[in-house]
């Protein structure tokens, strides 16, 4: 695999989907979006919309039927999950019960293990910097909500890929906790640049970190923009209509 | 998906082709046997194999009706009295009969209802006459519903625990009584699993060979797959082994069919069992006749067992041990048992492997061709029963060779290919979460080949294979069918020579060999429980 350099402010890569589309089930997809480097993406939109299956498409997940991925310039439509500049961070299922956590953030340096000093400082840096330090020796089983998808982070974190992808990261945890994380995010991004794309259903989260918004219907981006104007009272009716059905709370 | 660790349709595929050749070169052989005109034996043999063909059917009938028939209140006991002294022992206990070899089961029956047996015994020192001889039909159904009793009832309670227990707080709130409940809320829960449980025990009592063929006791009550050993065996009747065989394959597709290859129910031999909680207050009549009911299923099943151990003690088991044969017995017993497992557990994990691979890639398409084979395959040897492959095989290899050279291969290959559904159940569960939980984080950080399988999925697996093999090797160890066929002086597992001192009517020899037989078996099954059970329990706990 990739050497990775060392140091943790790698900055972001942009991330481009060039016409790809994707059929799932009876489903046509059809993508065409694009995300300044170093920025936050929000995609919000009703379920079945697409929106996880973007994120698949740029993890490579899934592998479109036409069009490009290309992430930092690099067409990478093809590449493996493992050889994509790009870290994600799921639901849940991030860590291997199995595994304490010191482990499971050092899968991240080396998928065989084998960590060196170096490896083991990193991680233990990284551990810290999610606010987890001590609890390296613990399993999973033994951490709350929250705490996992801190590993998950940390991972992340030690992996030092330009491109993060949250896929409804925080959806099982609740608000005071999600925002923590969110604000969690946000300094992160602040120290090392890295690009984020995040899922979420909540739309208030793109508005707690400064993002770029994208809303997905039926398998395409029906609209695009900075969150704070797309979320506006007076922001397009399409959006609105979504809205409607969720509770705004800021 | 991308496809990283591809290797594992190609393990699928080539336990496939084990699999097929071990069944195909049977049928082939039994096919050109035929088509050279050894199905005269149809028409010489007119009146004589249907006969069998009718005993066959009528004994498994029997037996079915009576186990599900017992099993039914039974289960109802059970379940009624989550706090019953002893309950949680009773079930271990039922699970047992699953892998207790069948000649050993034999021995304790007879110990119970034989002629030197403790009925007798009751009989006689009460100064009434002797109970009628067990030889023949009764025999037969008292060993078949000694091993299906217990299986039935844990099935049938299985389905009595799916039901939500709502409905329990709700049928105490009404004041149901006994018979509301069993007819509002027991029987629809029961009736909907019943075809399959009937089925199974069907099936497994039409392809008994063990218990026939020792407790038949003569040509009246014989079975198609006892029939085809003797004609093979004794006779050297081709003709009429061709026609027997052919008969029983018929025989057994055609029930299949019957049953709807969908209709079978989960195996619950190895399912933690827990009690619902009960809420009503049963009348003292009704627990009077739940305890009456549970105390005689218990007599029932563990009186055998325990007639096992005591006429095993009372065997020169000091004697037995010196002796050179019965070492040997062992050893081969082992060998054969462990290799058996070992083939069986790569085979199992090679379609459950192959299995995931194909759905994961599939997603929502309907499965193809290859993926549907793999699911066949597992449950191939239900369709084409162990008696049929061996008697294709050992027809087939006498042009060749001679038969009886072929028992090591042929033990281990059809004793593997009998453990696999089971292997397969066991696994697949084990495997498939395991795949759901970590592929993705596995692509993703780029963990493949030898580091998923250290790291990742033998953590994951390890038990489960563990449970599997245990199991695979106590069905294995306890197999008499195969050894039966192809044994001779030369080879002989304990079963085999089991089978021998009873023969030579050595009954003292026979019970201490069942024995050690069932110890063995016995300490495979408690493995095969204990990681279960915890298996179980991590579960549960586990929630990454």
């Amino acid at each position: 695999m990739v050497e990775q350099t060392e140091k943790t402010t790698t900055g972001g890569a942009a991330i481009r989907l060039d016409a790809v589309r994707f059929d799932y089930g009876d489903m046509a997809m059809r993508f065409d979006l694009a995300i300044e480097a170093s920025s936050i993406a929000a995609i919000i939109g009703p379920s079945g919309a697409g929106k996880s299956t973007v994120l698949n498409l740029i993890a490579g997940f899934e592998t479109p039927l036409s069009g490009r991925v290309l992430i930092g310039g690099a067409d990478v439509t093809h590449a493996e999950p493992s050889r994509r500049p790009v870290s994600m961070v799921f639901q849940d299922n991030n860590l291997f019960a199995h595994l304490d956590v010191a482990a499971n953030v050092g899968l991240g340096r080396r998928p065989g293990l084998r960590l060196d000093a170096a490896d083991r400082q990193a991680v233990h840096d990284a551990i810290a910097k999610v606010g987890l330090a001590g609890k390296e020796p613990r399993k999973p089983a033994a951490l709350s909500g929250g705490e996992r998808q801190r590993v998950a982070i940390a991972r992340a974190l030690v992996r030092n890929r330009p491109v993060l992808l949250l896929d409804e990261a925080f959806a099982s945890l609740g608000p005071a906790l999600r925002h923590e994380m969110l604000d969690l995010v946000g300094q992160l991004q602040k120290d090392t640049g890295m690009t984020i794309v995040m899922v979420t259903h909540h739309p208030d989260d793109a508005l707690r970190i400064p993002s770029t918004l994208f809303f997905l219907e039926n398998g395409h981006v029906a609209a695009s923009g900075p969150a704070g104007e797309l979320l506006a009272a007076k922001g397009p009716s399409l959006l609105r209509k979504y809205l409607g059905s969720q509770e705004l709370s800021l | 998906m991308i496809a990283t660790g591809s290797f594992r349709p190609w393990a699928g595929a080539l336990a496939l082709a084990f699999l097929a050749a071990l069944a195909g070169g049977a049928l082939l052989s039994l096919a050109s046997e035929a088509l050279r005109g050894g199905v005269d034996g149809f028409a010489a043999f007119d009146s004589y194999l249907w006969r069998v063909a009718r005993f066959t059917l009528l004994q498994a009938l029997l037996s079915m009706l009576l186990a599900v028939a017992f099993a039914i209140p039974l289960a109802r006991a059970l379940h009624e009295h989550p706090a019953f002294p002893g309950r949680a022992l009773i079930l271990r206990l039922f699970a047992l009969p699953l892998a207790l070899p069948a000649l050993v089961a034999v021995l304790g029956i007879t110990s119970i209802y034989g002629r030197n047996g403790l009925l007798a015994f009751a009989f006689s020192s009460l100064g009434l006459d002797t109970p009628p001889n067990i030889y023949g039909l009764p025999g037969i159904l008292l060993a078949h519903v000694f091993f299906n009793l217990p299986l039935a009832t844990r099935l049938v309670l299985a389905s009595l625990d799916s039901i939500p227990p709502d409905y329990w707080k709700l049928s105490a709130q009404l004041g149901m009584g006994g018979w509301a409940r069993f007819r509002l809320i027991e029987w629809p829960v029961i009736r909907r699993n019943l075809s399959g449980i009937a089925g199974l025990i069907f099936m497994l009592c039409i392809t008994s060979f063990t218990i026939v063929l020792t407790l038949g006791g003569g040509p009246r009550a014989t079975t198609l797959e006892v029939a085809i050993y003797q004609s093979l065996h004794f006779d050297f009747d081709i003709a009429r082994a061709v026609s027997l065989t052919l008969l029983q394959l018929g025989l057994t597709i055609a029930v299949l069919l019957l049953l709807g290859l969908t209709g079978k129910p989960a195996e619950e031999g190895f399912s933690l069992q827990t009690a619902t909680r009960r809420f009503e207050q049963p009348s003292r009549a009704a627990q009077c006749a739940n305890t009456a009911i549970i105390l005689l299923g218990l007599l029932f099943v563990g009186l055998p067992m325990g007639g096992t151990v005591v006429a095993g003690l009372g065997a020169d088991l000091a004697r037995l041990l010196s002796e050179a044969t019965v070492w040997r017995a062992i050893a081969t017993s082992i060998v054969l048992g462990a290799a058996a497992a070992l083939l069986s557990l790569a085979i199992s994990l090679s379609l459950v492997m192959a299995r995931e691979y194909q759905q994961s890639r599939r997603r929502t398409v309907a499965p193809r061709l290859f993926e549907r084979s793999l699911d066949l395959g597992a449950s191939l040897i239900m369709v084409v029963p162990p008696i049929v492959i061996g008697a294709g095989w050992f027809i087939l290899s006498r042009h060749a060779l001679d038969p009886f050279s072929l028992a090591p291969v042929m033990v281990i290959g059809v004793n593997a290919a009998m453990a696999v559904p089971f292997a397969f159940r066991i696994l697949r569960p084990a495997w498939d979460t395991a795949a759901s939980r970590h592929n993705r984080l596995c692509l993703q950080l780029g963990i493949t080949g030898w580091d998923r399988l250290r790291l990742i999925d033998w953590p994951a697996l390890r038990l489960p294979i563990g449970v599997a093999f245990a199991f695979a090797m106590a069905l294995s160890l306890g197999d008499l069918g195969t050894i039966a066929l192809f044994g001779s002086d030369s080879i002989q597992t304990l079963p085999f020579l089991l089978l021998q001192r009873m023969g030579s009517y050595r009954t003292q020899d026979a019970a201490g060999l069942a024995l050690i037989l069932g110890a063995l078996c016995l300490l495979l099954m408690v493995a095969a429980d204990r990681g279960a059970a915890s298996l179980a329990r991590q579960d549960n706990a586990r929630d990454g």
